[in-house]
């Protein structure tokens, strides 16, 4: 992957060193998870240093002089980051945000949706094509790359579109975009609905070595679809996206995976069969991955009637059934889930506050993700600590062929420190994002983020958002 | 002033958005309630002064002539002031949102807003934002509560009761508000409800509700002590789901014929407004078991009801 493509927060300069300690150090890629301190050089990992067992009983918190004189390379001694009580982790990557840049800075920048990365704990966000004009072409992604340069607080790896405008008609100039630092193609807020370009984009995106994304829904399914249809969606009287529309989408393109190869990732995927379509294709040997978002762990299509209609249930895909919910838990579970990503979509308030079938589909997540995860996948023991880091960053790293991902030496030094205990309430209110669409507004969740580390240096937000 | 009511429950809700959310007994009270109004549209002087000097907006954002006049002359006998608003010709075809056109209305201090709206919810998020109780008078396919009271009320005066009977209703069941106010309303109430129609019309789940699901039109008709028919609208529901008038006529109209198996003091209702040789041909709508018009002569009373409880005005003269 070309290093310009991660940019975003600056890297640390020569000779700059950090020991990060006292942490719980958790490195899925490595097989790490323990007593660890973490030693940053010119902006890389340098070395994960392996703690004394200390005794038992006995908190993590250390006197900051320990360790200092071992350290006999170095010119100058480190700078010393206290993580006595918190998760040291490979920074955390969300590989599915729109950050509305450009052409719909009213809901969210690169600015605001790179600060709500950092607050949530993300290092590295990947954004995709529908923005306005779309991006699909090397203009567009050289120009969010540069926002990102510029104002970013994580770094930003854009998405380029399949097709051209999104129409579905033409193939976009893939090349061009994965020269300019795009990661993958998605046409996301719309399907691939024609075959043929997906066969051809599948085919095409292999002579640059980037996953195709699919935003799996049959639009003639999903028709005039507002919420999963169901026991729900029938008392509610609101018309119904049956959960084949993205089921025959998902299968179909499994279809056409066997024949092309490539690389094939299934966005926000939500159906218990969609799932069981991509167990099956990866026991096959299939080049396939897939993405959940924390709300579809979390939420069922009941929380529609159970807010009585409130648009910050309405998204797509929907939230599913309590079924598909429980088949997606143990996805996470068995292996079949690659990346949990929030597909944080910005409103603006004003559109969201609206007649159900008006509101536009999409809510936050870069906030509320780590949090939610802790809370209702770790704390509730439905997977471990070390999965969940491999959800957030492992995986996305290895889906887009990214440099982080992981603490190994020589890795870019992105670092996400967080809290498995500290209790949080969220507010929307004081979201750093532009938006607060939000269905979390409100939940006290025990688990946060307390700091992002890019290029080795601590990311700085502003308290809260301008405006 | 009608006051006494057998009913042991007080009203307490602000709003009418649904029957889902209503307990048994509320449903008796404003039945038992619409009876003491019916004898108003009876006298010589069809007027009370129950309401006066409480303004009442009728906001109806939908096409409407049955509900919303059934709702102008049950304002109206009960004295109340009252502003109609209608979708065309309004702020909201000037691109207005809903919650701004809401709010406008508010700065005038209404006591009560009566909303039709196409969008499932909105009486919904009316009641969210504003003081003013909300009276839902259809949202989408979500509810029409008083439609459904009218119909309980209008079995109720003919069987004496409502538990126990077998209440069938036919038609698209999918796209029908009319169908879910019923199904909650009678099976709290105790009845049996029988659903048909064709499947393409037929909504997931439906039977959670607590209904039989049929496919034959004699089947839901077997024994039935109410037959409700509901219209078909093939601009809305579009050929994907049925191909012609015709074909859904041959299945699922109800003829003379077809009402053989009925119980045989069965009553035929239709919330209105009827296509005639579409789901029900003129002789059952005409003949002896129907009791179509009656249900829109209940409609007044049972919305005299539902404004008066609303209103406030039982508790400040209790």
């Amino acid at each position: 992957m070309p290093a310009t493509a991660a940019s975003g927060a600056r890297s640390g300069t020569p000779g700059e060193r950090l020991r990060i300690e006292n942490g719980r150090l958790i490195d899925p890629a490595q097989g790490l998870d323990g007593a660890y301190d973490l030693l940053i050089e010119d902006g890389v990992v340098a070395e994960v240093v392996a703690r004394e067992e200390r005794r038992p009983g006995r908190q993590a918190r250390e006197p900051r002089e320990r360790g200092e004189s071992r350290e006999a390379r170095g010119a100058r001694e480190p700078a010393v980051l206290d993580a006595a009580g918190l998760v040291v982790a490979p920074g955390l990557i969300d590989m599915h945000v729109h950050l509305r840049e450009p052409g719909q800075e009213y809901k969210e920048t690169v600015a605001t949706g790179t600060m709500a990365a950092a607050a949530g704990g993300f290092t590295a966000v990947a954004c995709m094509a529908n923005t306005e004009p779309v991006n699909d072409n090397r203009s567009v992604t050289e120009h969010i790359l540069s926002e990102a340069r510029r104002h970013g607080y994580a770094r930003v790896y854009p998405i380029g579109a399949v097709s051209k405008q999104l129409l579905g008609e033409e193939l976009a100039e893939i090349g061009e975009m994965v020269r300019a630092g795009a990661v993958a193609v998605s046409d996301d807020g719309r399907p691939v609905m024609n075959a043929e370009l997906m066969r051809r984009a599948l085919l095409f995106a292999q002579h640059f070595d980037v996953p195709v994304i699919q935003h799996a829904e049959d639009l003639n399914l999903s028709g005039k679809g507002v919420m999963h249809e169901g026991e729900w969606s029938t008392r509610l009287g609101l018309a119904g996206i049956p959960g084949a529309a993205e089921d025959v989408m998902v299968a179909r393109d499994l279809l056409l995976l066997e024949d092309t190869g490539g690389r094939y990732h299934v966005a926000h995927l939500s159906t218990a069969r969609s799932l069981e379509l991509v167990r099956r294709a990866r026991r096959q040997g299939l080049p396939v991955t897939c993405e959940v978002t924390p709300h579809h762990l979390v939420l069922t299509d009941e929380e529609v009637a159970r807010t009585v209609f409130s648009t910050q249930c309405k998204m797509k895909p929907p939230l599913r059934s309590e079924r598909d919910r429980r088949a997606l838990l143990a996805g996470l579970a068995d292996g079949t889930v690659d990346v949990i990503a929030s597909d944080h979509a910005p409103h603006h308030a004003d559109e969201k506050d609206v007649e159900f079938d008006l509101a536009p589909f999409g809510i936050l997540g870069l906030e509320t993700t780590l949090g939610l995860c802790l809370d209702r996948l770790v704390r509730p023991g439905v997977i471990s600590l070390s999965r969940l880091v491999e959800l957030l960053s492992t995986g996305p790293a290895r889906v887009l062929g990214l440099p982080g991902g992981t603490l190994r030496s020589g890795s870019p030094a992105d670092v996400t420190l967080f809290d498995p205990e500290g209790e949080v309430t969220i507010a929307a209110a004081g979201f750093l994002s532009r938006s607060r669409n939000t269905p979390f507004d409100g939940w006290t969740l025990k688990g946060k983020p307390v700091a992002t580390l890019v290029g080795g240096r601590r990311v700085e937000l502003p308290r809260r958002a301008a405006g | 002033m009608p006051m006494a009511t057998a009913s042991p429950v007080r009203w307490t809700r602000e709003d009418l958005l649904g029957i889902a959310e209503l307990s048994p007994g509320e449903i008796e009270l404003i039945l038992d309630t619409a009876e003491s109004f019916r004898e108003v549209g009876e006298r010589p002087i069809k007027k009370v002064p129950t309401l006066r000097g409480k303004t009442v907006v009728n906001l109806f954002f939908e096409s409407s002539t049955r509900t919303r006049s059934s709702f102008e002359i049950a304002e109206k006998r009960l004295s109340a002031d009252n502003l109609n608003f209608s979708a065309s010709g309004s702020a909201l075809s000037k691109g207005e949102s809903l919650v701004d056109t809401a709010l406008n209305l508010q700065a005038m201090a209404p006591d009560l807003i009566v909303i039709r709206h196409a969008h499932a919810g909105a009486p919904h998020l009316l009641a969210k934002k504003l003081k003013a109780g909300v009276i839902n008078a259809g949202d989408g396919a979500h509810e029409h509560p008083t439609q459904a009271l009218l119909d309980a009320y209008t079995i109720r005066r003919h069987k004496g009761r409502l538990a126990g009977l077998k209440v069938a209703i036919v038609g698209d069941i999918e796209h029908s508000r009319v169908v879910r106010s019923n199904i909650h309303l009678l099976t709290k109430m105790g009845a049996r409800v029988t659903v048909a129609g064709p499947r393409t019309m037929m909504p997931p789940g439906i039977e959670r509700l607590g209904v039989e699901v049929a496919y034959t039109l004699a089947e839901a008709v077997r024994g039935a002590d109410v037959i409700m028919m509901l219209r078909i609208q093939l601009e809305r529901q579009g050929r994907m789901s049925i191909p012609s008038i015709k074909e859904y006529f041959e299945i699922f109209g109800l003829t003379s014929a077809r009402l053989a198996g009925a119980a045989e003091d069965v009553i035929i209702m239709h919330p209105g407004p009827m296509n005639r040789g579409v789901e029900i041909a003129s002789e059952v709508a005409d003949g002896p078991y129907s009791v179509i018009l009656e249900q829109v002569t209940h409609g007044v009373s049972v919305r005299m009801a539902v404004l008066y409880l609303l209103s406030g005005v039982h508790e400040e003269t209790a």
